[in-house]
């Protein structure tokens, strides 16, 4: 007898811890790329040895974040044939086609010139060699590109068809995987790779400075990193309201739970500090908040870019209510009927199946027709009550808050780094100001990862939204194989991370006592 | 075709053979990739549709039971 909900529950930590590992190699490789690139492109114009320094030595340790962080992603799609069998086969169509282009394309494209990028210094012509550093940099950002498709895809399915003889969604428009969804997240997670990069780059460079050594180096890079760090948190910010209006749009209820909004209004405030009421629930009279600090209208500016606009809360979606931008209440689908439909949809599918079997094509056709009716609402038919559709809002609310108030934090960082570098000697006198900079370099991967569990709790309980939640895309398997394989994750991702610290300590540490 | 393919091996052999804290990043990866794939894979990481079946008639049957007969 299988226990589903240990399976459930722990394939989805396992998942989770994977996903977060993956997370610390992944963004520091997108942003530190360029910028090695950068620095290449200004030796390569002003023939600065300074520029050529600096760029060997943050090539170093790109590499050695390339080295140990390459393929933590591939345990992630062992877990999709193990632990989440189902879901493998019922999505395999659209999500293999994104997964094979990044391999074939991006990959090889990265690896090759990620050779050229580290021993091709004085093999190759230095305009090759700096072409080689930016493809490096653009093919890490492609390889992102088809994994976020992917991901955005389970959290708006578009383009497909579900095939009830091969049990699978089929792909009709590839194109549409690039959805508003899609772009967003893309550009979002990249964006955010870039301000990531500039604080580690800022941190150590700060060490040096606190330690008095190469300060000419520490002070380039820190510049470099400034602007660049810039750029990257004010686009991330710009792509994150992107992404709160492509949520607002296609999953209210995710949007919902990060405010912990069961009751939207028009001009609907935003909670910048709230205690959520643990005694909350969709179906009661409390109050959403013990106490709150709300900013007038900020939710409906942030959803839908207008003031005045209806933003529904948990209790209104579930009920089926929503006005819409003319004012008019409207109905949506209520999750009880949504359950109802399910069940329908799953119930003809099994119909249609037997009918199939037994040749009567007459019955198949119109049973077939049932499904498609009612396919829309397929992965509600799992749950036995509107309680199992709600996302846990505690860690949704809580991570959406960390991620936005660190993603300010670090928008005055990058300001005040800038103003301190360029106007006043204080950066290379303070301390203080230096391991506040230092410091604050962790703090920049709890933000990146805070973002990440907004967009992956808070779409629970589905694995593709709508069509098929957690428990039902996982495998026939015991929950025990499923917490051993935990622990030697944990074992061997804490390994990796290990070594990734101590190879990357030592290297600056030697690194700093040489002229750069 | 043949010099290319000359050129191109001493490219690497020499880069790798330049490499100085790159030899234990190699350690690293070529241990990591050992247990992923050899190990975990292997051992803990059967792909269990294509383990137990042989065809994808039989698969995908088998996620219609799933699917159709919730747990």
């Amino acid at each position: 007898m299988q226990d589903l909900t240990g399976v459930v529950d722990w394939s989805r930590l396992q998942f989770a811890l994977t996903a977060i590992y993956h997370w610390l190699f992944v963004p520091l490789t997108l942003g530190l790329s360029v910028i090695v690139a950068i620095m290449e492109s200004f030796y390569l114009k002003t023939k600065k040895d300074s520029w050529l320094r600096a760029t060997k030595f943050w090539m170093r340790l790109f590499g050695i974040n390339f080295a140990i962080g390459v393929a933590t992603g591939l345990i992630l799609e062992f877990e999709f044939g193990t632990n989440w069998s189902n879901y493998s086969w019922f999505v395999g169509d659209i999500f293999g086609a994104p997964l094979a282009i990044e391999g074939i394309l991006a990959f090889f494209m990265e690896s090759t010139f990620v050779a050229v990028m580290f021993f091709g210094w004085n093999k190759v012509s230095p305009k090759f060699h700096l072409a080689s550093t930016w493809l490096t940099a653009i093919g890490a950002s492609i390889s992102a590109l088809w994994i976020l498709v992917a991901n955005a895809w389970m959290q708006y399915p578009v383009g497909m068809e579900f095939d009830p003889d091969q049990m699978r969604n089929v792909m009709d428009n590839f194109w549409a995987l690039f959805s508003g969804i899609a772009v967003n997240k893309f550009f979002h997670a990249v964006f955010s790779g870039w301000a990531l990069a500039g604080v580690f780059v800022i941190g150590v460079s700060c060490w040096f400075l606190w330690k008095k050594r190469n300060t000419d180096f520490a002070m380039l890079s820190i510049k470099t990193a400034g602007w660049f760090g810039l750029v990257g948190i004010l686009l991330t910010m710009y792509t994150g309201d992107g992404s709160a209006v492509e949520v607002t749009k296609h999953q209210p209820m995710k949007l919902a739970a990060m405010e912990g909004l069961y009751h939207g209004s028009k001009g609907q405030s935003l909670a910048a500090f709230a205690i959520l009421n643990p005694d909350k629930d969709w179906d009661n009279t409390e109050d959403e908040y013990l106490m709150s600090i709300e900013i007038p209208y900020a939710l409906s500016i942030l959803g839908k870019h207008d003031p005045s606009a209806f933003v529904p809360g948990i209790t209104d979606i579930i009920n089926g209510v929503d006005i819409n931008e003319n004012g008019d209440t409207i109905n949506t689908i209520p999750y009880q009927e949504r359950i109802a439909r399910g069940k329908l949809a799953q119930l003809a599918l099994k119909q249609y199946a037997a009918a199939k079997e037994s040749g009567d094509t007459a019955t198949a056709s119109i049973k077939l027709a049932e499904l498609r009716d009612n396919y829309p609402y397929f992965g509600y038919g799992y749950f036995d009550s509107v309680d199992e559709a709600i996302p846990p809002v505690g860690l949704t609310f809580t991570m959406f808050r960390v991620m936005v108030i660190l993603g300010s934090y670090f928008l005055f960082f990058f300001i005040a780094t800038l103003f301190l570098a360029y106007k006043t000697q204080l950066l290379q006198k303070s301390t203080w100001i230096q391991w506040i900079a230092i410091i604050s370099t962790p703090f920049m991967w709890l933000c990146s990862e805070a973002g990440w569990a907004v967009a992956e709790v808070g779409r629970q309980p589905w694995t593709v939204q709508d069509l098929l939640p957690c428990k039902a895309a996982i495998s026939s398997i015991q929950s025990s194989s499923v917490v051993l394989t935990f622990w030697i994750f944990a074992l061997v991702f804490t390994l990796l991370l290990v070594a990734e610290l101590s190879i990357m300590f030592r290297t600056i540490s030697k690194e700093s006592q040489k002229q750069l | 075709m043949r010099d290319r393919i000359i050129k191109i091996w001493k490219f690497y052999y020499e880069g790798f053979r330049e490499m100085t804290i790159g030899k234990t990043l190699w350690l690293i990866i070529l241990l990591k990739l050992f247990v992923f794939f050899v190990i975990i894979k292997f051992l803990f990481f059967p792909n269990v549709l294509n383990s137990n079946f042989d065809n994808d008639q039989d698969r995908a049957a088998h996620v219609r039971r799933e699917l159709t007969n919730p747990r």
